[in-house]
């Protein structure tokens, strides 16, 4: 009998997804109308005077426009970027080197609310994310690479680490700027020089750390950022004068450059997709659990590499997780995400809106049960409730394939190795999560997941010192911490 | 047909994993409350606040004046709701019976030798019994700590149940004094363990031992009557007590009550404040909203 009432016992939680407006203030930033290319020190319209728009996903209005760089225009920043080089970064005291990555670093922290803002506007993220997480772990990847300039001997004793020269970078548009931070500032600490790419649709914030690389009067040339779309991506990795490729994005374009370097002396370290598993045992303290699974898949309307897409639940406690995890999706606010209580913000683009469209029509079509919260979406924008698949078969293509969105699915385990060989079991490696009281559990199940990083009891937690990076088809090499300088060097 | 409500091995209490629930306390603080949902947070916030006095120095005039405040918080602000209860010793309760009247305002009364309950059963349930004589419309006891930590959970369940009896039809507040029960784990057990023997309302501590409430302690709290609900169908009201001046906290706390227990919990049946000074912190939070500007404290009545 109680096990009845169990199942038909419902909080209500309407009114805490109705606050009041608190939206920041749009003042505090600018954005210009049109941003040219930072090249040389200095902006420059396209050699071909092409731009295009970037829009507010959230309202779908055109934001600026930014300049379409060329093949010619690729060419003048790589030649920009390798007479800086060779005249006067590779020469440079490490010591000074540090100083500007430290300058660097300061500015980005003081105008931090400028930059959150921009961000949350070009890119659709909740201010609350772009203000707490994306901007000052930004500042502290130059803060912690700028450390690292002077000292690489002890980063690599009894070696001579030296620099490799001209970096191209190219970088997505889920964490704009502190994807830009994480491929300049070890960049620039070992001594290279870079042309960096931001994505197609969220080119702001990288034009704006140019304006702060520009006022920290960084020599001429160390940093040139280009503006543009697949094309322009192209013709920097194409560029015979390119030492090094860094790239973050999806696997089908992370294929396409590794297949066009082949034959080349070009190093490279790929950051691709993922698929991530997070294991909860029945032993796990759960509402932590459905908070860290939320912070998993919801963080950045899901848009994040090492999402925790793929959920696993020991079958004794699916009940629970499944009821509290649908209790703490009521509770989310999605819309503005210029406004500070909004917990999830607009998708990127319409085209990402359309691919996890695609993905939820796959996984209603396969019959799976699928839960969505009951909050309101905004009338414009792109918008999407955060969306549970029960039930999901480890064959099924929404359980395989790369969402990258605000979509879990769940299934259920009985033992410890069915849920190590069900987690292995997709193309991807990036990430994992494992959610248990007992210790020893822990440390079984980290030394036989094959991903590049393993969270145990939390999940999405990044910092500067720790390496990032993936197994098989989420790419390789690794980026933060001791571990992300030896891309940039040769000894 | 009264439903049978099965009794859980409390030492399997759920675990609580203390990073995890900081951090979601953490996120809790982010809300940005503004505008309409500020005022009429902060009100509900006035009308959940247990007016508190617990001094060896009470007198029958300062709980006099006590209670006339919890029926007039700030008569220039008018349609002010009153606050829940007032919350006193036993000896005080027929005095503040006798000023509440008819006001709607509830007599709380400390009771099993607050704060420590270091005595025998007999004279905790004597104390109760002498309270609700009195006109006590609630109860708070205190868990006895010690048989507690040194594992012996049913003479504490059995205690609880026993105070439950004697109370009739006074509400039960359970005093678990989470300051010393130190880890989130205990804190859960002991929650698990008040609701099953029968507490209406589990109460975070005495205000005589710090740390007091805090929002990381209160949210196992909450989430342990969450769980009690899905179980038995039986709501089970929370209060924090001790530590909350403050009106800014005050909202994170009920915006933390909110997003874990929801709507039917957004009202004085179901959460308190047990606080003394956090009155007057609401109340100039709530001028300040009607008229734009803050005014000193000395144009709030203390008392």
């Amino acid at each position: 009998m109680a096990t009845k009432r169990d199942n038909t016992l419902k909080l209500k939680f309407d009114s805490a997804r109705k606050l009041s407006p608190a939206p920041e203030s749009r003042s505090s930033a600018t954005i210009r109308p049109r941003y040219d290319l930072f090249i040389n020190g200095k902006f420059e319209p396209s050699s071909g005077k092409k731009y295009f728009d970037t829009i507010n996903p959230a309202t779908g209005e055109k934001l600026s426009e930014a300049a379409e760089a060329n093949a010619a225009d690729v060419d003048k920043a790589v030649k920009a970027a390798r007479n800086a080089y060779e005249k006067c970064w590779k020469k440079m005291p490490a010591k000074e080197r540090g100083k500007y990555v430290f300058r660097i670093a300061r500015m980005v922290q003081e105008r931090a609310r400028e930059f959150a803002i921009v961000e949350t506007m070009d890119g659709g993220k909740p201010i609350r994310e772009s203000r707490d997480f994306d901007i000052p772990t930004a500042a502290n990847h130059f803060f912690y690479y700028a450390g690292w300039a002077d000292k690489l001997e002890y980063a690599f004793p009894n070696r001579t680490a030296k620099s490799l020269g001209v970096a191209g970078q190219i970088i997505p548009w889920n964490f704009p700027l502190l994807m830009a931070s994480w491929k300049i500032a070890p960049a620039l600490a070992t001594g290279n020089t870079v042309v960096l790419k931001p994505a197609e649709t969220t080119p702001l914030t990288a034009m704006l750390l140019a304006e702060v690389i520009q006022e920290a009067d960084l020599p001429p040339g160390v940093v040139n950022i280009i503006t543009g779309g697949g094309s322009t991506g192209a013709a920097l990795v194409n560029h015979p004068d390119i030492n090094k490729i860094a790239f973050t994005g999806s696997t089908e374009v992370g294929k396409i450059i590794q297949r066009a370097i082949a034959g080349t002396s070009k190093k490279i370290t790929l950051e691709l997709g993922g698929k991530a598993p997070n294991i909860i045992f029945d032993d796990a303290p759960i509402d932590q659990a459905v908070e860290g699974v939320v912070n998993g898949i919801f963080f950045n309307q899901g848009h994040v590499c090492c999402a925790g897409s793929r959920l696993y639940v020991q079958e004794s406690v699916m009940n629970d997780v499944v009821r509290k995890l649908r209790d703490r999706i009521e509770t989310l606010i999605v819309g503005d995400p210029m406004d500070k209580n909004t917990d999830i913000g607009a998708i990127n683009s319409k085209q990402q809106l359309d691919k996890i469209n695609k993905y939820i029509k796959i996984g209603l079509g396969e019959g799976y049960d699928m839960y969505q919260s009951s909050c309101v979406l905004p009338d414009r924008g792109f918008f999407l409730r955060p969306t549970i698949f029960t039930n999901v078969a480890q064959s099924s293509r929404i359980a395989q394939e790369e969402i990258f969105g605000p979509v879990l699915t769940i299934q259920s385990f009985r033992t410890d190795e069915e849920a190590i060989e069900k987690a292995n079991n997709n193309p991807y490696g990036l990430s994992a999560g494992v959610w248990t009281d007992k210790g020893s559990k822990i440390f079984n199940m980290t030394a036989k997941l094959r991903a590049g990083v393993v969270w145990a009891n939390t999940f999405n937690k990044f910092d500067p010192a720790s390496p990032f990076g993936g197994y098989k088809e989420s790419g390789y090499g690794r980026e933060g911490g001791l571990h992300g300088l030896q891309p940039y060097v040769t000894f | 047909m009264p439903e049978t409500i099965i009794i859980p091995d409390f030492s399997l209490s759920p675990r609580i994993d203390q990073v995890g629930i900081e951090e979601r306390a953490d996120r809790i603080t982010k809300r940005s409350i503004k505008k309409e949902s500020k005022v009429s947070l902060l009100k509900l916030g006035l009308s959940m606040i247990d007016l508190t006095t617990l001094e060896g120095k009470d007198s029958e005039g300062k709980v006099k004046q006590l209670c006339y405040k919890a029926k007039h918080l700030l008569d220039s602000y008018p349609s002010l709701p009153t606050v829940a209860a007032v919350c006193v010793y036993p000896s005080m309760v027929k005095t503040a019976k006798q000023s509440l009247g008819s006001s709607g305002v509830k007599v709380a009364s400390v009771a099993t030798a607050f704060p420590s309950g270091q005595t025998s059963l007999d004279i905790k349930l004597e104390d109760v019994r002498f309270a609700v004589e009195q006109g006590a419309d609630e109860v708070d006891m205190v868990l006895s700590r010690g048989k507690f930590l040194a594992g012996d959970y049913n003479y504490v369940f059995d205690e609880i149940a026993a105070v439950k009896e004697v109370c009739g039809e006074a509400r039960l507040k359970v005093i678990l004094e989470t300051g010393e029960l130190v880890t989130f784990d205990k804190v859960r057990r002991a929650s698990d363990i008040a609701m099953y023997a029968g507490a209406d309302f589990i109460k975070t501590s005495t205000g005589k031992v710090s740390p007091a409430a805090n929002l990381p302690v209160t949210l196992v709290m909450l989430l342990a009557i969450r769980d009690f609900y899905y179980k038995t169908g039986r709501m089970v009201g929370m209060k924090p007590a001790g530590g909350i001046s403050k009106a800014k906290l005050a909202l994170h706390y009920l915006m933390m009550l909110n997003e874990i227990l929801g709507g039917d919990w957004m009202n004085n049946h179901w959460f308190r404040f047990g606080a003394s000074s956090l009155a007057n912190d609401l109340l100039m939070q709530l001028m300040k909203e009607k008229t734009g500007i803050y005014q000193g404290k000395d144009y709030f009545p203390i008392d």
